[in-house]
């Protein structure tokens, strides 16, 4: 168990140095930061002064390099655009995205696969029939399509829900959270409910599937043949057999969400890495968009990692035992 | 004969389908006595394991009990409501299927299995029922009980997981078990150990079993009485021993027949031509006149019910009287 840990964690410091490499790589041909951060009328010695100061001049592996030996010791560099440490702008935007991403994991979860349980339960009852086919709008229509919608109801018609930001911080130490002020809190329904809408339906359909499935098996039969109570059998047992397939889609999709807060955070113009993210392409801005990259690629082979300790902890043929013979 | 723990009356399974309705199991009428084996044999399809999952109230829909009455110590069970029938499975009634592979739950430790059936049906605190279901691992024959009982499905052989199988189905002393052709799926030499094991537990506790099987060896060995089944039909139903050396209607003397005998040296089996008609083209009489070597116009009409054919029952017009 340790051993696999060991592994697995080697194995992601590998993953995380190639994501670092690729977008670093990728970067280089993204036209020259100089032009953004340099005044129009700028002579050709300042451009190069500044090139200079900023280590653009070197080769293109040794830039990595001193990206990759900066990071290692958690320097993220300046940022181009505006000179500050950008694990200082990232810790500004990181709690924005993480709470919002966390609501939309949160509403997925809670609502997706009680929802699945209910639909694989009843396949033909009419509830079932209609959360299916809300499940197709949500599966089918474009995230930004969704926000705009939810604004265009809740905040310009029914003037309910703002329709931007992240309404009232508290700041907790580096932390500013929105959980803790009722415009906070409001502010955090539509973004989340346009994050998680896709996530929701697809884990609905999964868990529905694996349900159908699994209710078919000869120990769901047994389970009944022994008068065990309809929640024993389709909560304890069935529900539970769902469970390995769910949590891989499941893993994925919320490392899905940190990558695709990009396009909710545009459309409510919520401070967070995603929008930093965004800010940083349009001014070439390596150091943030290396940096973001880096980052979203750790929250990956984390939640990956959290997953494959799920599977162990869920399956206990996964549990190499060898102490136990198998006759 | 002991007074009738399971009567079965006329029941008639149906199954509704686009092009009318399938009759699975038509007038199907038998009685278990307490802590007697009635053996169910023939061929697949022949609605053997429909007839049991309809007594535990498990039919698969779309299949239905169309007609007919299934009573239990004379309380009739087969139209009481999910939750009602739900406490009279696993307490009075206990089912073992054919693969032990797929009947255990695999992301459960077996004796958290035994343990929450257990307390499913009685009273028991969580050591209580652990105690029961160590001593019931070891009443069915798996060595170190005490430590097995943690162990998962996948740890257990094919043999030892029907052995935990048949535990869970005991686990509340049911009076009656519907084992659905419980020794298939295992090996010959695992196939004795379960059968021996299943005529001790119903011998030590007085259950009754139906026995569900196309094999007569396992009937022959096992069973007291014998019913033989036809296309959903009981074509012949009596004491084990009259059925296999006198089987009075043709095709159960076909089926008998066809068992290979360490006595004769034959070079061929004998067989019976023809197959089963599928439940869509069963025709008019006896179901099995086309198949029948017997056969005469009367057969070809009318339907037998059964009959009394010396000392067992059978459905043919040959022991019609009068």
């Amino acid at each position: 168990m340790f051993a696999y840990i060991v592994r697995r964690a080697l194995q992601s410091v590998l993953v995380m140095a190639s994501v670092a490499f690729v977008a670093f790589t990728l970067f280089q041909y993204m036209g020259d930061p100089i032009n953004q951060m340099v005044a129009q009328d700028a002579t050709l010695a300042e451009r190069e002064n500044l090139r200079r100061v900023l280590g653009l001049d070197r080769p293109f592996y040794v830039q990595f390099l001193v990206f990759l030996k900066n990071l290692v010791t958690g320097n993220f560099g300046f940022s181009f655009r505006v000179g500050t440490p950008v694990a200082q702008i990232i810790a500004e935007r990181l709690p924005a995205t993480l709470e919002l991403v966390l609501v939309a994991a949160m509403f997925a979860l809670f609502v997706g696969v009680p929802a699945g349980v209910y639909t694989g339960l009843h396949r033909h009852g009419a509830l079932s029939r209609f959360m299916l086919t809300i499940s197709l709008i949500g599966v089918s229509l474009p995230t930004f399509l969704i926000g705009i919608l939810l604004i265009l109801i809740f905040a310009v018609v029914l003037g309910w829900l703002p329709s931007f930001g992240r309404g009232q911080v508290v700041q907790l130490g580096f932390w500013s959270t929105g959980f803790l002020t009722t415009s906070g809190l409001k502010a955090l329904i539509l973004p989340s409910i346009t994050l998680g809408l896709f996530q929701t339906t697809l884990i609905m359909r999964l868990v529905r599937s694996e349900m159908l499935e699994v209710l078919r098996a000869d120990y769901i039969k047994f389970a009944r043949a022994r008068g065990l109570t309809n929640r024993a059998v389709n909560f304890g047992h069935a529900l539970k057999n769902t469970l390995v397939p769910v949590i891989t889609i499941a893993g994925l999709q919320i490392g899905g969400l940190i990558a695709f807060a990009i396009i909710t955070e545009t459309v409510f113009q919520w401070p967070g890495m995603g929008f930093l993210f965004i800010t940083a392409i349009q001014f070439v801005d390596i150091p943030v968009m290396s940096s973001y990259l880096v980052l979203v690629a750790l929250f990956f082979v984390i939640i990956n990692l959290i997953v494959d300790l799920l599977y162990f902890a869920v399956d206990p043929r996964l549990r190499i035992d060898r102490s136990v013979s198998t006759h | 004969m002991a007074a009738a723990l399971l009567e079965v009356e006329h029941l008639r399974i149906e199954f509704p389908t686009r092009r009318g309705t399938l009759v699975a199991v038509d007038d199907v009428s038998f009685q278990i006595a307490e802590g007697e084996v009635l053996g169910v044999v023939g061929e697949s399809g022949a609605g053997k394991s429909l007839t049991g999952n309809a007594i535990i109230g498990l039919l698969e829909p779309p299949g239905r009990i169309a007609a007919g009455a299934i009573r239990l110590s004379g309380r009739r069970i087969d139209d009481l409501p999910y939750e009602e029938m739900r406490k009279i499975r696993g307490k009075q009634i206990g089912a073992v299927f054919q693969d032990p592979l797929t009947s255990l739950n695999p992301l459960y430790s077996v004796g958290g299995q035994l343990v929450e059936t257990i307390q499913t049906h009685t009273d028991m605190s969580p050591t209580q029922a652990r105690t029961r279901a160590v001593e019931l691992l070891a009443e069915v024959g798996i060595p170190g009980a005490e430590r097995r009982i943690d162990h998962y499905p996948h740890q257990f052989s094919g043999g030892m997981r029907q052995r935990v199988v048949i535990a869970l189905a005991i686990c509340v002393n049911p009076r009656l078990i519907i084992a659905d052709e419980p020794t298939t799926a295992l090996d010959v030499s695992i196939q004795a150990q379960i059968i021996a094991l299943l005529k001790r537990l119903c011998r030590d506790h007085g259950t009754a079993i139906m026995l569900i099987t196309h094999d007569m060896g396992v009937i022959a060995e096992t069973a007291d009485r014998v019913a033989v089944m036809y296309a959903g039909r009981i074509a012949e139903i009596g004491p084990v021993r009259s059925v296999i050396k006198q089987a009075k209607h043709p095709y159960s003397h076909g089926l008998m027949g066809s068992i290979p005998k360490i006595s004769d040296s034959k070079d061929r089996l004998e067989q019976i031509e023809g197959s089963m008609p599928r439940l869509t083209e069963i025709p008019p009489g006896c179901a099995f006149n086309p198949r029948c070597p017997q056969v005469f116009a009367r057969c070809r009409v009318e339907r037998p019910d059964l009959m009394d054919a010396g000392v067992t029952r059978a459905a043919c017009w040959l022991y019609a009287h009068g």
